[in-house]
């Protein structure tokens, strides 16, 4: 082969098709939209029905959206709507109960303790590290901007 | 004698038989354009087992079992069997043969596995070290996306540029040059070619160089040119890795186009089967290899077809550590004629 290594990877990707990123935005907005939606009603619900103070409001509406995507995740349609969603799934709360069960049903097969309960945090693991850490960052900056 | 020809192809003196082939597809592959091919093929996922890397030995050993059963030998008849698979340790292809009681070699070849097999075994029957020799491989889709990828359930979205690993087992019987063949007559054991690629994504711009370099081998080792083959057929490059293989081909003075198809483009219809580039896999080869080339041979529509299985040679580590993708092909040469 007479190309170097930039000179091919120039030329594969030209050869290679980019992802439909008008399409896949329009999508993600929409299922996205559509979740946060759903969640929206959810907190209603909790606020004028069930009369919840808005503390309680939040933590209620948070463990039901968990709770619903780790149902369609378990009855094997959540990856199917991510397919078309991509971001949009994937950002919600919901995406982050997909990212921790489905690990969870894939590796219950090496056993409670070192498959499932282990890897159930392959994929959602990085995203809690990073988390806390800017959290810590984040809560130390504005601690500091009060004391000068 | 001198059995070798050029720089990396051997010539079978006595051209090898391939006594019989079998294959076993999943539901998918089945519901494919090459369907009415396979001798089996699988309900769902799981055939039955606890794990899906049960289900894959299983495939495994249903295709020799039934490929032994076509050629109508013994198990105990099978001098030397060679196999492999995509999962660490070749576990599929190990624990798939631990009750058969037959002399075993593992290959490791990730998805050119079917031709590297295929040469291993039909030498050691053109060395005189074997009377019949059995090569087998496959590959899982839920083995390898759990493996190599994320778990099945989570929600991701692939590039267009990714392919799908194939479920399915092909497995061959060979035989010193009775039978009514197809025969081996040449096969060509490519160099590992590294074009830089990092992209696990983009499996078909990784493979395609290497696929390029055997071929080129091939032609220039044993002088003959595209045109003497009525099918060259790559393993699992799909669409992009094909067309650059036409290109880096034609570079070099070969025009691949009028015969070349690709297993990965055969094995689902990419227009219904959403599989983005096409099918991928040891299995993707060794189905189309074990069921459409061989019926083919076997009603006289292809007299000479060379097949090239292509592997990535990537592990999830080394993806990890940002590694480029060393690529391998392997050439095998087969003909409707002894001569």
């Amino acid at each position: 082969m007479n190309y170097s290594k930039q000179e091919y990877s120039d030329y594969s990707n030209k050869k290679s098709p980019d992802s439909p990123l008008l399409k896949d935005v329009l999508f993600a907005f929409l299922i996205g939209g559509a979740i946060c939606t759903i969640g929206q009603g959810v907190s209603d619900v909790y606020e004028v029905i069930f009369r919840l103070d808005s503390e309680s409001v939040k933590t209620a509406t948070s463990i039901t959206m968990v709770f619903l995507g780790a149902l369609l995740t378990g009855l094997n349609v959540y990856h199917k709507i991510a397919k078309y969603a991509g971001a949009g799934t994937i950002v919600p709360i919901t995406g982050f109960a997909n990212a921790i069960t489905s690990p969870a049903m894939e590796f219950r097969r090496e056993g409670w303790i070192l498959g499932l309960a282990a890897k159930m945090f392959v994929v959602a693991g990085p995203v809690i590290v990073y988390g806390i850490s800017a959290s810590i960052v984040l809560g130390l900056f504005y601690y500091l901007v009060q004391v000068l | 004698m001198n059995k070798k020809s050029g720089n990396q192809t051997i010539t079978f003196k006595e051209p090898v038989s391939i006594l019989s082939c079998a294959s076993v597809a999943g539901k998918k592959e089945g519901e494919g354009p090459l369907s009415k091919y396979f001798d089996k093929i699988m309900s769902d996922a799981e055939w039955g087992e606890e794990t899906w890397e049960k289900t894959e030995s299983k495939m495994q050993k249903t295709a020799l079992s039934r490929a032994v059963e076509k050629a109508k030998v013994d198990l105990k008849d099978i001098d030397f069997l060679f196999a492999g698979d995509l999962l660490n340790q070749c576990t599929s292809s190990t624990f798939a043969f631990r009750g058969f009681g037959v002399p075993f070699l593992g290959v490791y070849g990730a998805c050119s596995t079917m031709a590297e097999t295929l040469g291993l075994a039909s030498s050691m029957i053109d060395g005189g070290f074997a009377q019949k020799t059995a090569a087998v491989t496959s590959s899982h889709f839920c083995t390898a996306e759990r493996q190599y990828r994320f778990p099945l359930e989570y929600g991701g979205q692939r590039p267009p540029t990714a392919q799908w690993t194939v479920t399915g087992s092909g497995a061959v019987v060979l035989g010193k040059s009775g039978g009514q063949g197809p025969f081996v007559t040449h096969f060509t054991a490519g160099k590992i070619v590294d074009a830089g690629i990092s992209d696990a994504n983009n499996m078909g711009a990784a493979m395609a160089p290497a696929a390029a370099e055997t071929l080129v081998a091939h032609f220039k080792d044993t002088e003959r040119t595209p045109d003497f083959y009525d099918l060259i057929l790559t393993g699992d490059l799909g669409k992009i890795g094909k067309s650059i293989a036409i290109d880096l081909c034609g570079e070099q003075g070969f025009d691949l186009a009028p015969c070349y198809k690709d297993c990965g483009l055969m094995v689902f219809d990419l227009q219904k089967q959403d599989v983005h580039s096409g099918g991928s896999g040891c299995g993707c080869g060794a189905i189309t290899l074990c069921g459409y080339v061989m019926d083919c041979f076997r009603a006289g529509k292809l007299k000479n077809v060379l097949f090239v299985g292509t592997g990535a040679l990537l592990s999830p580590t080394s993806s990890m550590q940002g590694e480029s993708i060393p690529c391998v092909a392997h050439a095998v040469a087969l003909s409707a004629n002894r001569e």
